[in-house]
């Protein structure tokens, strides 16, 4: 055994040379309640320890910089004494993970995301000025997330909701496969603003699995696109206003006209049941 | 019910004894006696017994006798009875068969097959009684190197310390959820972990908000593929978290709990509607390599600050050494292994019993992997599936074990008769159930004490056993083999254990 890990071949690429935070201090600059930091060659946790650190100061207003990569941004600030929840400005690329296991604060990115955005996501929100990657809101229980572009596989996976904790997520392209799969809870609109006239959405399986929630989708998908576990209806006046109530606050973020979004058809995607397998065991 | 099978169980009832006073009837939870008044006679049904036992017991007289049906159909050792009964069911339901608990055929044990060694002449054994001896264990990733500063008389460590947990014996109650187990249930384990200074694990479906100040300290909280009852205040109110990705009895496939069984309480617990199934999917979703797993473990770090170990739960699987040696390079801080006799409140029965490879064999290969990476001090080792007893806990640290997670053993101390219907939701014991007709049998107060109990004649037969081999302190019983040799067992067996055999 020796420090190098040579030997042996095992490179910690999480904590090997992870520096204290108090050699970071040049990272930060700080201005009563506004803070910046510049995330340039920061390792993920050194970031992270960075905003911890900072919010515990009492900044609540943070803007990061030349993020390359770094994960799990918003997930160390689980701070239940916090008098305010956190505004955590990122530019470009947060890495995957962002916003994990986020506890009420606010991310807005300026940039794309990559894999696990608001991954078991327990309140706040999330606002990306661009696309992400896969996994999006997976078991997401509440907060909202609006992502302005296009998403990857599996988006919104096993989604949940309970009495007053309904989460939402607000997709303006499209997704891809197993779209909502295994949902079980939570809002999930998915608008499809970037399709041609006629273009389908991409995904396939969309719905599988799904017991619980409801996805709105605008714009087309042909039935062989759904799960079996889904049933295709029209929105009735209470949904109009919830599609309405997200569609405005999505527009609002990124500058589209609701109104022009809204003119479009919707469709209702809802489970058949709520226990899809309960019929395959002989007791 | 079933047409066409043979009861399971027979039924005899000594009418000379018995006094009518309906205890059988009231204790059965399938309705099996009843009383006709105008006869003035008690009556049973046979063929929905299941055989705990609850009323012969629980009978004043003694007047009940419940054993395995003796009717048999033509011998034949490939078509049993069990295999026959079961088709006949499938014929009828065109269902997956179900069943609750471990792995019931037999696979050769290898607990059996393992001796002991004893201090005779060479060196002195220790009497326990009169010497101290240390059963304390930590729990999580040890340093590569200690490097220690004096300074003035005063002794720092330098070298940084993950955090680990202590516990008082090498002995965790393995994951039972709430919802699997009755509120009751979990409570004695909650409860007695605490007084004991072990600890017990939520499984995944979520630890009661009430619970979480008194017992968060002595839990591990899971963090499954349907991610139930997981936020922060959760993951932050445990001591230690575990991944679950599979388990002993079902490796390689999730759980529903049936909506039914999603009450109210655990429907909170859950953070889930009432009446919804739970579904479990086989994987987890964001996890389909290690890099993946990597990412999860250290989201679950950053979660809660980099304070807790996580523990990564696998069944033994056929390359279970290259899993683990993964796992432990992904960073997890424990290695749970749970082997083909775990049990389970619900699992396919054709899974639980043909799924997997027995524990033993699994711990020792992932224990010799480790070593000869030169990783093993990186994470502990928890071995679950099949430890009845001290002598089990002892060999499975021998193997390599730093700790074992018990669950069976557990529920047996608690009542539970193995009758293998868990997954009905009509323990007659108050375990596996949410009937509150059927769960306040259990009282916590004095299951937690049983269970108190189990721990300390356990961790007192343990230091016998490590006094009687020379060894004051169950850390240098750790992977140390040479304590142990193989009876009855093929050179491959004793190749894969790492062991002698007897007499060499
Ligand atoms: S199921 Fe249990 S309580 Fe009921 S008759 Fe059989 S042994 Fe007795
Ligand atoms: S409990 Fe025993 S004595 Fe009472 S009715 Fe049943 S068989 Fe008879």
């Amino acid at each position: 055994m020796n420090n190098l890990n040579v030997k042996f071949g095992l490179r910690n690429m999480f904590l090997d040379g992870v520096r204290p935070v108090n050699e970071l201090v040049q990272h930060v600059n700080t201005n009563g309640s506004n803070a910046y930091i510049d995330a340039l060659g920061l390792k993920h946790k050194e970031l992270n320890d960075l905003l911890r650190e900072t919010a515990l100061k009492g900044a609540t207003s943070i803007t990061v910089q030349n993020v390359f990569g770094q994960r799990y941004i918003g997930t160390r600030l689980y701070l239940p004494n916090l008098a305010k929840k956190m505004e955590i400005k990122i530019a470009p690329y947060p890495g995957n993970d962002l916003g994990a296991f986020l506890n009420g604060h606010r991310l807005i990115v300026y940039g794309n995301a990559q894999d696990g955005v608001g991954n078991t996501m327990d309140d706040g929100e999330i606002i990306i000025h661009g696309r992400a990657g896969d996994i999006v809101a997976m078991s997401m229980r509440g907060g909202k997330i609006f992502i302005r572009d296009n998403v990857g596989y599996r988006a919104a996976i096993h989604m949940k909701e309970y009495t007053g904790k309904v989460p939402a997520l607000v997709i303006g392209g499209t997704a891809q496969d197993f779209f909502g799969e295994y949902m079980a809870g939570g809002r999930v609109i998915l608008l499809g603003l970037n399709l041609s006239k006629n273009e389908r959405h991409k995904a396939h399986y969309i719905g599988t699995g799904m017991h619980g929630g409801v996805i709105y989708l605008r714009g087309r998908v042909e039935e062989y696109q759904l799960g079996k576990e889904v049933g295709i209806r029209a929105l009735d006046s209470q949904d109009w206003e919830t599609v309405g109530q997200y569609v405005s606050e999505f527009s609002g973020h990124f500058g589209f006209d609701p109104a022009e979004i809204l003119q479009e058809k919707f469709q209702k995607l809802l489970p058949v049941t709520s226990r899809p397998y309960g019929k395959i065991y002989a007791y | 019910m079933y047409s066409y099978l043979l009861p399971e169980f027979a039924i005899e009832r000594n009418e000379d004894r018995c006094i009518h006073c309906r205890v059988c009837e009231r204790q059965c939870a399938t309705d099996v006696h009843y009383y006709d008044a105008e006869m003035d006679k008690m009556f049973f049904r046979e063929e929905a017994c299941v055989g705990c036992q609850r009323c012969a017991v629980f009978c004043p007289t003694n007047a009940l006798f419940i054993w395995p049906h003796p009717a048999e159909y033509r011998p034949n050792s490939s078509w049993n009875r069990e295999k026959l009964q079961d088709l006949k069911k499938q014929a009828e339901t065109g269902g997956v068969i179900l069943t609750g608990s471990g792995n019931d055929k037999p696979y050769r044990i290898y607990w059996d097959h393992l001796v002991l060694n004893a201090s005779q002449v060479t060196n002195p054994s220790i009497d326990p009684l009169r010497e101290p001896m240390e059963l304390k264990t930590f729990l999580g990733r040890k340093p590569d190197n200690l490097e220690i500063e004096f300074n003035k008389g005063e002794v720092k460590i330098k070298s940084e310390l993950y955090s680990n947990v202590s516990i008082t014996t090498p002995i965790v109650f393995s994951a039972m959820s709430y919802g699997a187990i009755s509120y009751q249930a979990y409570k004695s384990l909650a409860m007695a972990a605490k007084k004991f200074g072990t600890l017990f694990n939520t499984g995944e479906g979520g630890l009661p908000l009430n619970m979480r100040k008194e017992y968060g300290c002595s839990a591990i909280v899971q963090c499954a593929s349907g991610r139930f009852g997981v936020d922060p205040e959760y993951l932050n109110a445990a001591c230690a978290i575990e991944i679950k990705i599979g388990q002993g009895a079902k490796p390689g496939i999730g759980g529903h709990l049936p909506g039914e069984k999603v009450s109210e309480n655990i429907a909170v617990t859950r953070m889930i509607p009432q009446g919804t199934d739970a579904l479990s999917p086989a994987p987890q979703h964001d996890i389909y390599s290690i890099e993946d797993l990597s990412m999860l473990i250290y989201a679950l770090k950053e979660a809660t600050n980099y304070e807790k170990p996580v523990s990564v739960k696998i069944a033994a699987v056929h390359n279970v050494a290259a899993i683990a040696s993964g796992i432990v390079r992904a960073g997890a801080d424990i290695v749970a292994i749970d082997g083909l006799r775990g049990g389970t409140g619900a699992a396919p029965k054709a899974i639980r019993d043909n799924v997997g490879i027995p524990l033993e064999l699994a711990l020792a290969a992932v224990d010799k992997r480790l070593r000869e990476e030169g990783i093993r001090n990186k994470c502990s080792i928890l071995a679950a599936g099949g430890i009845r007893c001290s002598a089990d806990v002892m060999k499975a640290i021998a193997l390599g074990a730093d700790a074992v997670y018990i669950g069976t053993a557990a529920l047996v101390a608690m009542g539970c008769t193995l009758c293998q219907k868990c997954y009905t939701g009509k323990c007659t014991w108050g375990i596996c159930t949410q009937d509150p007709y059927l769960s306040k049998r259990l009282n916590p107060e004095i299951t937690s004490q049983r269970l108190t109990n189990l721990l300390r004649g356990w961790s007192y037969e343990i230091k016998e056993m490590l006094g009687g081999m020379g060894i004051n302190a169950i850390e240098s019983l750790r992977g140390n083999r040479e304590h142990l040799r193989g009876v009855g067992l093929a050179e491959w067996e004793l190749d894969v254990l790492g062991v002698k055999g007897a007499g060499e």
